[in-house]
């Protein structure tokens, strides 16, 4: 009896330790072929965790899974659950970086900043426009922002309202929680409320599964899950030239609703971390980005230490 | 009673009635631990939402009176009078659209699961043959084995649009859907009370009835039902219990907007929904943060009157019932 519970001590430890963080997280322990360059980057022991954005879970998994597969050793957990909640957990310490698809606010810097004692670095990676879906069978294929905002604050509830069929305009979108919600509601809605009718659901993924089956559904969200539902062309007003969105478009600025996706994390942060980093923004990193379906940033791959900026003068990579 | 001691008695027997007394204690603890914690739980919630009540600058934006009476000035409807939007320029914050949503999945939820499962109890407990009941009444309980993310799920992408086709929804994720899959979660809870309250109506009453020559239906109809009906009671008040706090499928199936209406075709959102979608982000202790605890705490007590009074009904018929 005495000698089983002992023996079962062990294996508890283990069970313990081995337990997943979290369903979402990407976690490979590689113990592949290891070449002789590779001996040189010892596991750190401590995994690299990511959090945020919904919009960029996909774009930090494959980051992790490329970057692991060609570092074995260094492992990378990423989780979504929004940006907002992404720049929370950086704020309170649970994570080691920060996804984030919209810009930090200056008093969620200066939290950071207080409460982990070393200064942020911001570090756009990729580009996205932002896309507006309907229906396959929507006669509507086109919409202006004005339109995009009348729609969303409940002024146009039909279709026939924006040049479409006699039908209820069913509107999707994002929890307050999500960086897509605050930048649609700052760059389309120009800040006004949300109208009551809107259905919010969990991750822009939620959002293109309900508009695909939803013959009258509308909804925003990052272009990489554009799929199975038809992406709008966006007019900047009522005059203006429809823009499809595509790499160019958003490259050259003409796409009206595009914005640059973040990293967020501390100066301080461990050597491994940085080397992530800047894997990223190196050429190799930067073409995860396209078969993702978002855009690399203008200029190919944009230089790590260049293009970084921080709150200090310290520069974020070493 | 004498002591261990005056009884002379043996090691071996001494050391049984210690491990027997000292296992009595450790269980009196664990008992006493989960109703400590039920306490602990209540007093973290409420004490989380107690700004609401003391802190001026929590006030401004959240208090009792916006949640329940203020109305948004220069309304003319219904849905625009109260609405719920914490997160604006100007927050928002009545509660009259959630409790409204969450009513409206609750009553059609019990108006589903109500007749199905009590109908059900009493085919299982009048009709069934012995054999078909062993395998009926574990299949209805393990459907409360079922996670209610699965539930949720299902109602998302497979319930909804059946209802849609067959009724032609204007909304594929509305009450009606929300409140079907609510109904199928709190099922369990309906089915096993009143299954129990039938199977506890004295053998004597069916006899009586059948000997006067009422056949099985009207026996089970007119008279075991109504012996038992303190159990349907206490079934619907437990299953009301049950589906007030469920959040998954609610989150999932429910389409999640704040409309102040009562038409079961639009979609809604219940409180443990708004709690669950909004915590992650809210700002540590601001008018939001504490607005969402005291929802919690609102719902906490809803469950605990509801269950409460459930426990009660059952308690007192299962007396009555061994008493006569």
């Amino acid at each position: 009896m005495k000698r089983s519970i002992l023996s079962a001590i062990p294996f508890l430890f283990v069970a313990v330790g081995c337990a997943p963080t979290d369903r979402t997280s990407v976690e490979t322990s590689s113990t592949s072929t290891s070449r002789s360059e590779q001996s040189t980057q010892v596991a750190s022991g401590k995994p690299i965790s990511i959090k945020g954005s919904d919009t960029m879970v996909i774009l930090g998994q494959r980051f992790a899974e490329e970057y692991m597969k060609a570092n074995p050793g260094t492992v990378i957990q990423v989780n979504g659950g929004g940006s907002g909640t992404g720049i929370a957990a950086l704020i309170n310490g649970t994570v080691d970086l920060a996804q984030s698809s919209r810009p930090m606010k200056p008093k969620e810097k200066a939290d950071v900043e207080t409460n982990r004692k070393a200064s942020l670095v911001e570090q756009p990676v990729a580009l996205d426009a932002l896309s507006v879906f309907v229906h396959r069978n929507n006669k509507v294929k086109t919409l202006s922002l004005p339109q995009l905002k009348e729609i969303y604050t409940g002024k146009a509830t039909n279709w026939k309202q924006v040049g479409g069929s006699d039908a209820q305009i069913i509107m999707y979108g994002r929890e307050n929680s999500s960086g897509t919600y605050e930048y649609f509601k700052e760059h389309v809605l120009e800040k006004a409320d949300f109208a009551v009718r809107v259905q919010t659901l969990q991750g822009t993924a939620a959002v293109i599964n309900a508009v695909s089956k939803d013959p009258n559904g509308i909804g925003y969200g990052g272009i990489a899950y554009g799929k199975d539902v038809v992406l709008l062309s966006v007019k900047n007003d009522a005059s203006s030239a429809a823009v499809v969105p595509t790499e160019a478009t958003v490259l050259d600025g003409s796409y009206p609703i595009s914005r640059k996706l973040f990293f967020y994390y501390l100066s301080t942060a461990s050597d491994s971390q940085k080397n992530f980093v800047s894997w990223v923004l190196s050429p190799a990193g930067q073409a995860v980005i396209k078969d993702v379906g978002y855009f690399q940033l203008a200029g190919g791959s944009a230089e790590g230490s260049a293009a970084a900026t921080t709150n200090t003068a310290s520069p974020s990579n070493p | 009673m004498t002591t261990p001691n005056e009884l002379n008695l043996g090691k071996r027997e001494r050391l049984r009635l210690f491990t027997d007394s000292a296992m009595a204690v450790a269980f009196t603890l664990a008992g006493w631990l989960a109703i400590l914690f039920i306490l602990l739980i209540f007093v973290f919630t409420f004490k989380e939402s107690l700004g609401i009540f003391t802190d001026h600058e929590i006030q401004k934006e959240a208090n009792l009176h916006k949640f329940f009476v203020e109305e948004i000035p220069e309304a003319t409807t219904m849905i625009d009078r109260y609405i719920w939007q914490p997160v604006s320029d100007i927050p928002k914050m009545s509660f009259i659209p959630l409790l409204l949503g969450t009513l409206k999945a609750t009553f059609v939820g019990l108006l589903f699961a109500c007749p199905v499962g009590v109908a059900a109890a009493l085919f299982s407990s009048e009709f069934a043959p012995p054999r078909m009941r062993e395998i009926l009444k574990p299949a209805v309980e393990l459907l409360a084995g079922i996670p209610s993310v699965v539930l949720g799920f299902f109602a998302l992408l497979v319930l909804a649009t059946w209802l849609q086709t067959l009724f032609g929804f204007t909304y594929r994720l509305n009450a009606y859907n929300a409140g079907i899959a609510l109904g199928i979660a709190i099922l369990p809870v309906i089915f096993t009370i009143t299954e129990d309250g039938l199977a506890a109506v004295p053998r004597s009453y069916r006899d009586a009835s059948l000997a006067v020559g009422a056949t099985r239906f009207q026996t089970a109809m007119s008279v075991v039902l109504p012996a038992a009906s303190p159990a349907v009671f206490a079934a619907l008040v437990l299953g009301f219990g049950r589906a007030i706090g469920e959040t998954m499928i609610l989150l999932m199936a429910g389409g999640n907007a704040a409309i102040s209406s009562f038409s079961l075709n639009d979609p809604l959102r219940t409180l443990s929904a708004t709690i669950a979608a909004e915590l992650g982000e809210v700002v540590f202790g601001d008018a939001h943060y504490s607005a969402l605890f005291f929802m919690g705490t609102l719902l906490f007590i809803i469950t605990f009157v509801s269950n409460t009074i459930g426990q009660m009904v059952i308690a007192r018929m299962q007396r009555r019932m061994r008493g006569t």
